[in-house]
């Protein structure tokens, strides 16, 4: 498809515009703001540059954040 | 009377793990009753888990605990660095609490994966707090690579079979010049109390508390023993003697009857 490129979310494959951002990503990821990470391609992605941050074609990205666990 | 972990000021002996609880409500009234000051947290991808995100992390804000995210689920070193690394992008501490287990049938750790994982977290600036095995040894290797603690097991995590080789927590700590915590193993509060009398720093309870069939009644049950047991390794307790060395009566003025 013109104007896409096709990223893995999560391990669910995903189709983003072209130039999508990682802060514009994790928008529609989650509605959560605080307490959460991601990684592109084995690498954390600091918060401050996930806006200036483009998503790639075939990048694996991952969004975590904290749960229970001991 | 506090204690040093990681350079933190600690009262609490009870560290509670957050694996478990079948609610927030559950753990918010686990940790009040706990008295902990430091709580574990695990990362996972997100909308996964109901008992996750900024609810659990508020309760645990509320409850003034500091937390301690963990690498459970990890089997090599390089995924635990990055598990750490995610923790502290999201969490903001550079404390881990590092577990890098070898198969998910005993979680027992990875020796040699955990010290190269151990190494490399230190390098890379975090204070590492490492789930290990009873290994006096290894647990050596763990403060050489500048560990701030080390964390030796009891038994299999989440088994409840309590402190299987005491003898090995008591060699552990005999040589730690950093905090030992019992971290995993642990069924009830004799188990707590045994981990303290022989000479831990603290117990790190997660299952023995939160699968209770009373989670709240056994949070303060382990509370209690955690304090007495550490209580009474302080206080030096008598030796152990085959038979009745001396009568705790006096042996003089006894009546003719």
């Amino acid at each position: 498809m013109t104007g896409t490129v096709s990223i893995t979310v999560n391990g669910e494959p995903r189709d983003v515009r072209a130039g999508t951002s990682v802060a514009q990503l994790i928008k529609c990821v989650t509605d959560q703001d605080k307490g959460i990470a991601v990684a592109v391609n084995g690498e954390v992605m600091p918060r401050r540059e996930w806006p200036v941050i483009g998503l790639a074609d075939r990048d694996q990205v991952e969004v975590v954040t904290a749960v229970q666990g001991g | 009377m506090a204690w040093d972990l990681g350079g933190r000021a600690l009262t609490s002996r009870l560290i509670t793990g957050t694996g478990g609880a079948t609610s927030l409500d559950i753990m918010r009234r686990v940790l009040a009753a706990t008295g902990s000051q430091v709580t574990t947290v695990a990362m996972r991808r997100v909308g996964h888990y109901a008992l996750g995100g900024g609810s659990l992390l508020d309760v645990i804000q509320q409850a003034g605990a500091e937390i301690l995210p963990n690498t459970a689920g990890c089997h090599t070193a390089a995924e635990a660095l990055l598990t750490a690394r995610l923790a502290r992008e999201a969490l903001e501490t550079d404390w881990v609490k590092l577990e890098v287990v070898a198969d998910d049938k005993t979680l027992l750790p990875d020796s040699v994966e955990l010290l190269d994982a151990a190494r490399k977290l230190v390098a890379d600036g975090f204070t590492v707090l490492p789930y290990t095995n009873d290994d006096p040894v290894l647990a050596r290797h763990l403060e050489q690579a500048g560990c701030a603690a080390v964390m030796p097991l009891g038994s299999p995590i989440g088994s409840g079979l309590g402190i299987r080789n005491p003898h090995n927590i008591a060699m552990i700590v005999e040589q730690a010049s950093v905090p030992v915590i019992l971290d995993a193993g642990i069924g009830t509060a004799s188990d707590a109390a045994l981990a303290m009398e022989l000479g831990c720093a603290g117990v790190l309870i997660a299952s023995a508390i939160t699968r209770a069939a009373e989670p709240e009644m056994m949070a303060l049950a382990m509370k209690l023993a955690v304090e007495a047991g550490h209580a009474a390794c302080g206080a030096g307790r008598i030796e152990r003697r085959w038979h009745a060395a001396l009568a705790s009566s006096p042996a003089e003025g006894l009546p003719s009857l």
